[in-house]
């Protein structure tokens, strides 16, 4: 009988092979094309519409969307499309931050408390804390009491979702760490930093990929029902959030102030949740996370 | 069953603490001096004291924390800055319209979630299938709020079948009652009817290819018996498992959704606290929807083990 060798593909060709799949996966592509359409359009839209998105022109207020005015323009006669042109720009930049802040301090909680036991029961126990309050309660509870900024969306929407992120890096770590290669790595004398980065971490970045697709749309969704509220970007500055906010004053005569927005919105989250589901079937298909 | 209601009860204590001890700090996370910034530019040194003594700011923290506590479990919340009347009172006069809607909202959603997910198990890969799929996913992806302002101008504006808000209690007249919460349960029931389905329909499949329902077919038994008997019983259990994420959606969605419509429940109550910076009902008001989710969630668990007997004899974990 021969010896089975288990060695791990090369890298090139696992990548390849990982590439191959989420190609083939509708979901995935689906979801890509439509987030990919919105990040050029936020990219690139202002270069090729150049209109001022803060441009009064009341004898052109509440115009329906035309050949002139793609999507119309609103009670002063601003043109819609390049106001939600410029506000996808805040609403995904606080929804880029946020998963930033997650991937970071996800990362590192999680690793923390995956890795070392002791530290494991208090931030968990704190974590369990954090998220037995609803999340978007407890963000417009932070942000109430820090005061309407951008700033603020991106504090209140990590403070809720890190803990989220942190339990999923911490669950796979937990497997992982009991792997023989990472005995052996402990047994050739390789510090904790080294096990943790070297070994470990890169094969718990699947579930954490996953999780943040989720974390991005679940944060710009949260992020609009912020500014709604007026605890999110000023009004100054159109997030989607609040151009659905001021439309809605005009709700009866001009609809499509607040349907534009919107519809923004829900083709960026749909597409973000399409990704995450894609992804996940391809690079994780045991894992099943739904969170509120 | 009841050991481990007990056990469940007590794992809550500690969370319940942390919680509390965190509402208690949003206060603290007020930029700058929280007497100023609820004050006010226009009010006085007179009124600022007044506030903070109100407040306990000017005490120690240490004898702030201890009052809190000392309250809390008096069942006192403090005073509302805004209605000069204790959050406790408040949220008991407010609590019954929220709950009224919550339970409209999730009869709603658990009809629309586990029909649609049914049709769509049933149906698999066939067109019906890939509509109730494509309904799931775009009911998880809009904001709740826009499509409560979309749902006012199609029933109301444009069809005039609703009314675009206020609210009438179940006590004075049902009918009215139904009238006026129909479109703000129905906001708030469309997304999660969107994650049910997707649980559902994914349930269903599964449980559609195992053999017991294989056995049941070849018995001759009708589709109606095998899947409405027989599948059905097992595809409840993940709905029981979603229905505690489900209420915390619900709950946290009606702080908007209620606004919106004029529903004079809790959401509308921590709303109004938020755009007057009414410190003592936000505090208030999150502890309690959080206590009584918790406890919510503890139901369920419980629930959960009472209908799924492989748990039960499991030992209760």
């Amino acid at each position: 009988m021969t010896d089975i060798v288990a060695t791990a593909p090369p890298r090139f060709a696992r990548t390849r092979a990982t590439l191959r799949r989420m190609f083939a996966n509708r979901s995935f592509m689906l979801g890509a094309i439509l987030f990919g359409f919105i990040c050029l359009a936020t990219l690139f839209g202002p270069m090729l519409i150049p209109t001022d998105p803060n441009a009064l022109s009341i004898r052109n207020r509440f115009q329906p969307p035309s050949l002139t005015f793609l999507l119309g323009t609103d009670n002063l006669g601003r043109d819609m499309l390049a106001r939600v042109l410029y506000g996808a720009r805040l609403s995904l930049a606080i929804g880029l931050a946020v998963i930033l802040l997650n991937a970071l301090f996800g990362v590192l909680l999680g690793a923390l408390a995956g890795y070392y036991r002791r530290l494991d029961n208090i931030l968990m126990r704190i974590a369990d804390a954090l998220m037995a309050f609803p999340a978007v309660l407890l963000a417009i509870g932070i942000a109430a009491a820090l005061g309407p900024s951008a700033m603020t969306a991106v504090i209140a929407l990590s403070v809720v979702y890190i803990p989220r992120t942190a339990r999923v890096v911490r669950a796979s770590i937990l497997v992982v760490r009991e792997l023989d290669y990472v005995q052996a790595a402990r047994a050739a004398g390789a510090t904790d930093l080294r096990i943790l980065w070297k070994h470990i971490l890169p094969n718990c970045m699947a579930p954490l990929i996953v999780q943040l697709s989720f974390v991005f749309a679940y944060a710009i969704l949260s992020e609009a029902v912020l500014s709604f509220l007026g605890l999110g970007a000023p009004p100054t500055v159109p997030s989607w959030g609040v151009l659905i906010s001021e439309g809605r004053t005009y709700m009866r005569e001009a609809t499509w102030l607040t349907l534009v927005p919107g519809i923004a919105i829900a083709i960026t989250v749909l597409g973000l949740n399409l990704l995450g589901d894609g992804l996940r079937d391809v690079l994780d298909p045991r894992m099943k996370v739904e969170q509120g | 069953m009841i050991g481990y209601t007990i056990s469940r009860l007590l794992q809550a204590i500690p969370i319940l603490i942390l919680v509390s001890l965190m509402a208690f700090g949003i206060i603290y996370l007020i930029p700058g001096d929280a007497a100023t910034v609820i004050g006010g530019p226009s009010a006085t040194a007179e009124d600022l004291a007044q506030i903070r003594a109100n407040l306990g700011l000017d005490q120690p923290l240490y004898m702030q924390i201890v009052t809190f506590y000392t309250n809390l479990f008096q069942g006192d919340l403090g005073r509302s800055l805004m209605l000069g009347i204790p959050v406790t009172e408040a949220i008991i006069q407010r609590s019954p319209i929220t709950i009224g809607v919550a339970i409209y909202s999730l009869v709603i959603t658990i009809v629309l979630g586990l029909v649609t997910g049914i049709i769509a198990a049933l149906n698999h890969n066939r067109w019906i299938d890939q509509a109730a799929t494509i309904f799931a996913l775009i009911g998880v992806s809009l904001p709740n709020f826009w499509l409560a302002l979309v749902l006012i101008v199609l029933f109301s504006v444009q069809l005039g079948w609703l009314p675009t808000g206020g609210y009438i209690p179940f006590t004075t007249d049902p009918w009215g009652w139904l009238r006026t919460t129909t479109l703000p349960a129905l906001s708030l029931a469309l997304l999660q009817a969107g994650l049910l389905t997707r649980i559902t329909r994914s349930t269903m499949l599964e449980v559609l290819s195992q053999d017991y329902i294989r056995t049941a077919r070849a018995k001759g038994l009708s589709e109606w018996v095998v899947v409405g008997k027989h599948a059905l019983a097992n595809v409840m259990m993940p709905v029981v498992t979603v229905l505690g994420l489900i209420l915390s959606v619900l709950l946290s969605g009606s702080i908007v959704i209620e606004s919106i419509f004029g529903v004079p429940g809790i959401g509308a109550l921590l709303g109004n606290a938020i755009s007057s910076r009414d410190y003592p009902m936000i505090q208030g008001g999150l502890l309690f929807v959080t206590a009584a989710l918790l406890l919510l969630n503890i139901v369920v668990d419980v629930l959960y083990t009472w209908l799924d007997p492989r748990i039960r004899v499991g030992g209760g974990k």
